[in-house]
């Protein structure tokens, strides 16, 4: 007989603790009672993220999810959903403020993803064109072509209110209507695939996931424009998602979708890709487009802009991979859609690389307007091993830290601005109590030191003198004036740099210093690192009186500095200890403390 | 295949929409389809793409398909793969090494039943099918 229920009960590792195991014995036992375990499969899974809702009990195929779940509620899971296929109100997840009143179809309302820019990845083989145009692929340029004006394209745009998701949010309808309005024998359409910050790869994932949503986007702007050359520029260290483009791009040749006279239209359009060497201040557009003309990536001072007076001095329409993305859906569902998502002043969603200290690490897509805390907690299941949540970095090492007073603000570009951040390209690093700021921050300025390209002072010496006084305060030689420099040093540096990165290569230094400056004061004034991440402050020492003498920690010291017999209270050799910290770890005693 | 003008286009759509279609309601064909982004790979996604082949070999299984996909997100889980057997629910699995692929198919595409401690969801529903 074959299984006709699937029953999951969510069995990651924050469930586990909340009771999953139980849930788990009480639905098996309760099939047998019921005598539906022919029927059904109990299955554990991995988590579901949710993990604050836990333990979650998914039901399938009907898709019923369940929240908060006890062992007392297997009865009637079974009872009702099982043999009688109804869905259990009570049990149902609800969002705040709606009602708990689902039908079957509208289940799927638990999940707090909404998918624009990655809608094909995971579904199609990116090397397929077929399979993109079985999903609408292409449609909208159909659309763009045979039914739209190059004004109604862009009134399109402009109802959806899209902006960029480089970084700067700019509207991305003006920048094409700036470009249309230039009277011009040549105009380019380049797609930034740059993608250089610290923790960033959403670019990278969308180009090998759905190369062809951003073919088509650029010959949709080129139609709007009056572009017949599009360019991506895109980092040497992506090797498969050139190839993956590659091959878009030599299958929509085939199709006829790029070249002359694009599907018997008089429309033409191609794309080539030109691959940039990874420098960070490369993917700042003037710098790319001198990248992309020759001669050494550097910014140029604007204006002009770019759509204006870009790439050999013709106007270029420039967008980040993400922007590109959202396009043809835009076209194709309309701009009053895409506006219906996120909030008033930024529609639409945006892609995070969720990474640092959290349970499911990722790429998660949301409406605008969520709030971090349903990032971290809700689709990110919370800080690994339980720690304490501290900050988010957004931006990279252009970024901001974001304190747990504000993981309910939500994230879109005008409330983070309001509190002194920014959106930022989509890196958020999620730092916990194991993190130490300075150590941070430091990794970002050095980050910063390296990748400035050298050619305004601010930037290039700013930077250095940064990262010099951090490197001081890491190793406990920081002196009180130091604050007050790193202050003046990181305005002049906002004020006088000449590209994005040297204006905002402070924000790190600034933002940690106006919300954690207590810890920077520790490691001046106490010489701590609470966080035990800056080596030279870190001294580990065994307490005699706890200290059984099993002799764990001599075992697992790399460079054998603890001395000690079996059963007779170790020592630390701290003129040879590398403050590496696998005693402390290893010790079950609690007998090695750090100070 | 030759440029395309406005009406091929819709029509490989049509045909291609419907070879969906058909797939779902005759329901012969198995699935597996298996993330093939850089972090996949990197976790090992090749690896599990040789040992899905074998194991479907030594099953004897004839009716399955196996293709590749980009990233869905779950990067911490990867590597991930879909599988699609007709009558039973689409499952995403992730930490699919080996092992686990010899697993799914003894388990999920012949005896029809799912792989413990495995699953994982889809993290959004479907903006183009919705
Ligand atoms: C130092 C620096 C690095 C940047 N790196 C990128 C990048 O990697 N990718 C990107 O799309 N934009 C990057 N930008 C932003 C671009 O200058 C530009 O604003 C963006 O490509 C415009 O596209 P959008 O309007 O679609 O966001 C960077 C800016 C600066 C100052
Ligand atoms: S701010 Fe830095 S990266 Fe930008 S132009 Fe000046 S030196 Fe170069
Ligand atoms: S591991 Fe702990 S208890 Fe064992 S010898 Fe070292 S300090 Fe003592």
């Amino acid at each position: 007989m074959s299984v006709k229920n699937f029953i999951l009960v969510c069995g990651g590792t924050a469930c586990e603790s909340s009771k999953a195991n139980e849930i788990y014995d009480a639905i098996v036992k309760e099939t047998k009672a019921q005598n539906v375990m022919d029927d059904v499969q109990v299955v554990k899974t991995g988590c579901f993220g949710f993990c604050e809702k836990g333990p979650i009990v998914k039901i399938l195929p009907e898709d019923a999810f369940y929240v908060n779940v006890k062992a007392g509620d297997a009865r009637e899971i079974i009872a009702e959903t099982i043999v009688k296929g109804r869905v259990i109100p009570r049990l149902l997840y609800a969002e705040e403020g709606l009602p708990k009143a689902f039908e079957m179809e509208d289940i799927q309302f638990y999940q707090k993803q909404v998918r624009v820019v990655l809608r094909n990845c995971g579904f199609i083989d990116p090397e397929k064109i077929d399979e993109y145009i079985a999903r609408d692929g292409y449609k909208a340029l159909e659309k763009v072509l045979f039914e739209m004006t190059p004004d109604q394209v862009i009134q399109e745009m402009k109802d959806s209110g899209l902006r960029g998701r480089g970084g700067a949010g700019f509207p991305t309808w003006a920048k094409w209507n700036f470009s249309k309005q230039v009277q011009s024998d040549q105009k380019y359409i380049v797609c930034n695939a740059d993608e250089g910050d610290p923790g960033a790869y959403m670019d990278r994932s969308t180009l090998e996931g759905d190369p062809h949503s951003v073919l088509e986007a650029m010959t949709i702007a080129g139609y709007a424009v009056g572009a017949n050359t599009g360019i991506i520029y895109i980092r040497a260290e992506y090797p498969l998602a050139i190839q993956r483009l590659q091959i878009a791009m030599d299958q929509a040749r085939d199709y006829g979708l790029l070249g002359e006279n694009i599907l018997g239209s008089d429309f033409s359009f191609d794309i080539e890709i030109r691959l940039g060497a990874g420098a960070f201040v490369c993917g700042e557009e003037t710098a790319l487009l001198c990248s992309i003309e020759g001669q050494r990536g550097m910014p140029t001072p604007k204006p002009p802009f770019p759509a204006i007076q870009g790439l050999w001095d013709k106007p270029t329409v420039i967008n980040n991979v993400e922007t590109w993305a959202n396009v043809p859906v835009i076209i194709l569902k309309g701009g009053k859609w895409f506006s219906s998502i996120g909030t008033e002043r930024s529609s639409g969603t945006k892609v995070f690389a969720l990474t640092g200290q959290i349970n499911n690490s990722g790429l998660v897509e949301v409406p605008m307007g969520t709030t971090l805390r349903e990032i971290v907690f809700d689709i990110g299941g919370g800080i690994r091993n339980g720690k304490a949540f501290k900050a988010v970095q957004t931006g990279g090492p252009s970024g901001w830290v974001i304190t747990s007073e504000f993981l309910d603000i939500p994230i879109d570009f005008d409330s983070l601005t309001s509190i002194g951040s920014m959106m930022g390209s989509g890196g958020m690093i999620v730092m916990s109590e194991t993190d130490c700021i300075v150590d941070v921050t430091k990794f970002y300025m050095d980050f910063c030191v390296e990748e400035s390209c050298g050619k305004c002072a601010p930037c290039r010496i700013g930077t250095k003198k940064l990262y010099n006084i951090l490197n001081r305060i890491s190793k406990g030689q920081g002196v009180m004036e130091d604050i007050a420099k790193m202050e003046q040093i990181g305005e002049a540096m906002k004020k006088a740099a000449l590209c994005g990165l040297g204006q905002t290569a402070a924000n790190p230094v600034l933002s940690t210093l106006r919300y954690f400056r207590n810890e920077y004061l520790e490691h001046i004034a106490e010489g701590k690192c609470r966080a035990g991440k800056c080596k030279e402050l870190v001294r580990y020492v065994i307490n005699p009186d706890k200290c059984i003498g099993c002799t764990a920690c001599a075992r697992k010291c790399p460079v054998n500095c603890i001395a000690g017999e079996r059963k007779v209270a170790h020592t630390i050799n701290n003129n040879l200890c590398i403050k590496c910290g696998a005693c402390f770890t290893g010790c079950k005693f609690g007998a090695i403390t750090r100070l | 295949m030759a440029k395309m003008t406005l009406e091929d286009l819709r029509k490989l759509r049509e045909t291609k929409k419907s070879d969906l279609e058909r797939r779902s309601l005759e329901g012969k064909d198995i699935e597996i389809i298996i993330g093939m982004g850089t972090c996949g790979i990197a976790a090992g996604a090749k690896v599990s793409l040789e040992a899905f082949l074998s194991a479907i070999d030594a099953a004897g299984l004839k009716n399955v398909t196996v293709k590749q996909t980009g990233c869905m997100g779950l990067c911490y889980v990867e590597p991930t793969a879909e599988i699609r057997v007709p009558g039973m629910p689409d499952t995403i699995y992730g930490k699919v090494d080996a092992d686990t692929a010899r697993e799914i198919v003894e388990t999920h595409l012949v005896k029809k039943k799912l792989v413990e401690n495995h699953i994982f969801d889809r993290p959004a529903a479907d903006v183009i099918r919705n």
